[in-house]
């Protein structure tokens, strides 16, 4: 079976400027992907160029095994996208926008529209003029969700909805993904993307640093472990693979190598643990890990 | 945003004191937007006055002697002349003062009335459609800054006109005193409608339709006056109905009055303050009309791209229908007393570029008719340029996200530019016809120039080609505007100031046979459909290949 999306080795420069530096992205068929990165890391470029806006360079782009520059028309219509900052025409009415995009995609599903226009709690008979950001971006979900197709491609689609609205549009991924349906999210609420994605990519200037599923990202950092036990635990800084040990109170804190937890598990056990919480990292930690030092330093996260 | 946008402090932000009203912040926004226009201004005023230097070159060459100059007197005498012209004060000695004030005077007002216009609303109305001016209003900037701001912009702006224009007249060596009341009067009446604007800008919550109903009354203005000046010599009631009439009253190289431009002052100190009533009533970005809901859901017209394209243009094609209908009607209606004076003056015909031969009245029509056509072309441009605003602002890329290919958006653009400049061409010539109906012509006149206003659609599908090709190749459109421009003057003034035959025969307007008045010679026009088609299509190649901006 070909990938939904399969990007490899892909550059794309802006004059001087190197938007995109041989990125590799892949997506199987029925796949939530989170596509996450910095500002200006290169998503938006990259989804473009997915979209058949911009042109790569170099590398090969396949979107359903075509090319999206040579074949965009007929891909479209097998996709739908939401933009991150949503600019509506003036003078039209919201469910006038929801329509104009549907049906240039192939057509609207009256009832899902009536139902998620509910669900999202949007007017749309109200000019586009008057709506709020969240709003406007409504319109482009709606206008996306409602239409069938087999793949989403969603760039910060819920920047400015409110945390009820979030939880909607999260509800409707799980949706989507239950219908079979392609979803690449891109986004920075980090949270979105640990409960909706079985895969993840990290980009950083215009490379994929990290791809795989969050158990596999998982992998490559250090939980950290808090334990109170009898004996002196603070021994189990002989170990190698631990890191960070220090004494608060009863309590000593430390994070250990994946691969040496069983080891860390077997000093601490013969010293008569009585409280042991083990805390995987979080995609946040992830994404920070990934990062550099400046940005490190900035979030205040430990280095070790 | 760039670097300047973000060095030049928009807010007064040094304000020391915790008070504050509401004109707070205005000297800050004030060089905000003079650093804004610090090109604009200078590139209006020296337009403005290059007209009036590039007049004072060419008209001792044009008109030699004293009796050129009558001969040319004469012709403004005349309802057409003075309709076109103004109240021609001082026929009977013309000189190049007079010459001035009589023919560069009006032209030169409304071009700052226009300038004047786009000035206020640019900084109000727009400012407010695109949000921005909510982040200068949460700064300490009272609730009448950004007007008053505007206000004052406009009179920098119209003294610089004033001091480019008085020296281009003084450069000419024109009497001291009356150089200064004409370019008084262009300023003055760039003030009064900068006024005008200023109240426009509070009406509605879009810019481009107060841009639309402010440059509509500078348009009335301009035909007031023509109509004005047309019924007797020295200008009727009607004139006086109109600032640019006031500004042609000052009889500048004649008999200097300068009262008249109190009249500018005047409107202009009424307005204002309607404009500052109005802005205190309502709310920052709102219309003084109230939205109405309007459809939950898109006609099944509505939602293709040519569709949405009309209903984005369907106001402007409406607005430039009834402009060119009612300005053809009145051009149409001049028809007899045109015809009465080129009998009587053959050599006007001649300065106009008009054939003497034949049926006279259709003559001089259809060479009236190519002047509604190059207004048509400027529409036709402005319409496909549409396409490169809705790119900028980031809606291209929603829709070429969809089915719709490169090739099918801008097909979708012609969709509508086409038919719509097939219309404004026949709205033109019915509106001569219908003109020239109720004074001479016969029946028949009605169907003539309906028809033979489309034979000037290859040539406007050309420069909506050239606009197309600009917009594919992502080269700014400035080239098409210069060629706009250059076959306007050209076609406008070439044969009046004697330029070369090789400039006048390539002017494009020109090459169109002047049907009804001459017989239709297809070979023109197929060869002006061919290079529009071979434009569009080397546009669109182009957008193909190209990079989306946004």
């Amino acid at each position: 079976m070909t990938a939904v999306i399969d990007v490899r080795g892909l550059n794309k420069n802006f004059g001087r400027v190197r938007a995109l530096d041989n990125l590799d992205l892949t997506l199987d068929a029925g796949e939530v992907h989170g596509f996450l990165g910095p500002n200006g890391a290169g998503k938006s470029t990259t989804i473009r160029v997915l979209l058949g806006l911009l042109r790569a360079d170099s590398g090969t782009v396949r979107l359903f095994g075509e090319d999206p520059w040579e074949r965009a028309v007929g891909l479209h219509g097998r996709l739908a996208y939401v933009p991150g900052d949503v600019n509506l025409w003036p003078k039209i009415t919201g469910g006038e926008a929801i329509d104009l995009f549907a049906s240039l995609r192939g057509g609207v599903n009256p009832k899902r529209k009536a139902d998620l226009l509910e669900r999202f709690d949007l007017d749309p008979t109200k000019k586009t003029r008057s709506y709020s950001k969240g709003n406007r971006q409504k319109v482009a979900l709606v206008a996306a969700l409602a239409s069938d197709v087999e793949l989403l491609v969603l760039d910060e689609p819920t920047s400015g909805l409110d945390p009820l609205m979030e939880l909607v549009f999260q509800q409707c991924i799980r949706e989507a993904k239950d219908q079979g349906r392609t979803v690449l999210l891109s986004s920075h609420i980090l949270a979105e993307v640990e409960s909706l994605c079985d895969k993840v990519t990290i980009i950083r200037q215009g490379h994929a640093v990290q791809t795989g599923t969050l158990a596999e990202l998982r992998h490559l950092s250090r939980t950290a472990v808090v334990v109170i036990c009898d004996g002196e635990a603070t021994s189990v800084a002989s170990l190698t693979g631990v890191h960070d040990v220090h004494q608060d109170g009863d309590r000593v804190l430390f994070t250990v190598d994946d691969d040496a937890l069983p080891a860390a598990m077997a000093h601490l056990l013969p010293l008569g643990i009585r409280s042991f919480t083990s805390t995987p990292p979080t995609l946040e930690e992830l994404f920070v890990h990934h990062y550099g030092n400046g940005v490190r330093a900035a979030a205040g996260v430990e280095e070790s | 945003m760039n670097a300047h946008t973000l060095a030049a402090p928009p807010v007064a932000s040094r304000v020391q004191h915790h008070g504050g009203n509401e004109l707070t912040g205005t000297a800050g926004l004030l060089r905000f937007a003079l650093r804004r226009d610090r090109i604009r201004i200078p590139a209006w005023a020296l337009g403005i006055g290059s007209l009036v230097g590039y007049f004072g070159a060419v008209v001792p060459l044009a008109y030699p002697d004293q009796a050129a100059l009558q001969t040319r007197a004469e012709i403004m005498k005349d309802p057409a002349g003075a309709l076109l012209a103004g109240p021609g004060y001082g026929l009977d000695n013309y000189s190049l003062g007079t010459m001035i004030a009589n023919e560069i005077l009006g032209m030169a007002a409304v071009a700052s009335a226009l300038m004047s216009v786009f000035l206020v609303i640019r900084h109000t109305r727009a400012e407010e459609e695109s949000g921005r001016a909510e982040l200068i209003r949460a700064g300490r900037v009272g609730r009448f800054a950004p007007l008053t701001a505007a206000l004052a912009t406009l009179l920098v702006a119209n003294a610089a006109v004033f001091l480019v224009l008085s020296a281009a007249m003084l450069a000419n060596s024109l009497a001291v005193a009356d150089s200064l009341a004409i370019a008084a009067g262009v300023g003055l009446v760039g003030v009064a409608f900068g006024a005008v604007g200023a109240v426009t800008a509070q009406l509605t919550e879009h810019a481009r339709p107060a841009s639309g109903m402010a440059g509509a009354v500078v348009g009335l203005a301009y035909i007031l006056r023509g109509i004005g000046d047309s019924q007797q010599l020295g200008g009727s009631t009607l004139s006086w109905l109109s600032p640019i009439g006031w500004a042609q009253q000052t009889r500048a190289f004649f008999d200097l009055r300068w009262w008249p431009l109190l009249l500018c002052v005047a409107l202009a100190a009424v307005l204002a303050p309607v404009a500052y009533i109005l802005a205190g009533r309502r709310d920052l970005g709102a219309g003084l009309l109230p939205a109405r809901p309007g459809r939950a859901s898109a006609t099944r017209f509505f939602v293709h791209p040519a569709g949405l394209r009309l209903r984005m243009e369907r106001g402007s094609i409406i607005s430039w229908c009834a402009g060119l209908f009612i300005f053809a009607l009145l051009t149409g209606s001049l028809g007899e007393a045109i015809v009465a004076s080129f009998e009587a003056q053959p050599e006007m015909a001649a300065i106009l570029g008009m054939a003497t031969t034949g049926d006279v009245l259709r003559g001089a029509l259809a060479a009236f008719l190519k002047y509604f056509a190059m207004a048509v072309a400027v529409y036709a441009v402005i319409s496909v340029n549409r396409l490169g605003k809705e790119e900028s602002e980031g809606r291209t890329g929603a829709v070429l996200s969809t089915k719709v290919s490169r090739q099918g958006w801008i097909a979708s653009a012609l969709l509508v530019t086409v038919p719509a400049s097939a219309l404004l061409l026949a709205v033109s010539g019915l509106g001569l016809g219908l003109g020239a109906l109720s004074t001479a012509g016969g029946e028949s006149v009605v169907g003539e120039f309906t028809a033979a206003g489309l034979a000037f659609l290859p040539l406007v599908l050309c420069f909506a080609g050239a606009a197309v090709l600009a917009y594919g190749l992502h080269s700014g459109t400035w080239w098409v505007w210069v060629l706009v421009v250059a076959s306007l003057v050209v076609g406008l003034y070439g044969p009046a100031l004697n330029m070369p035959d090789a400039v006048l025969d390539a002017e494009p307007f020109g090459l169109v046979p002047a049907v009804p008045s001459v017989e239709l010679d297809p070979v023109p026009l197929l060869w002006m459909s061919a290079a529009a088609v071979v434009l569009t299509a080397a546009g669109t190649a182009a957008f193909r290949r190209r990079d989306l901006e946004a």
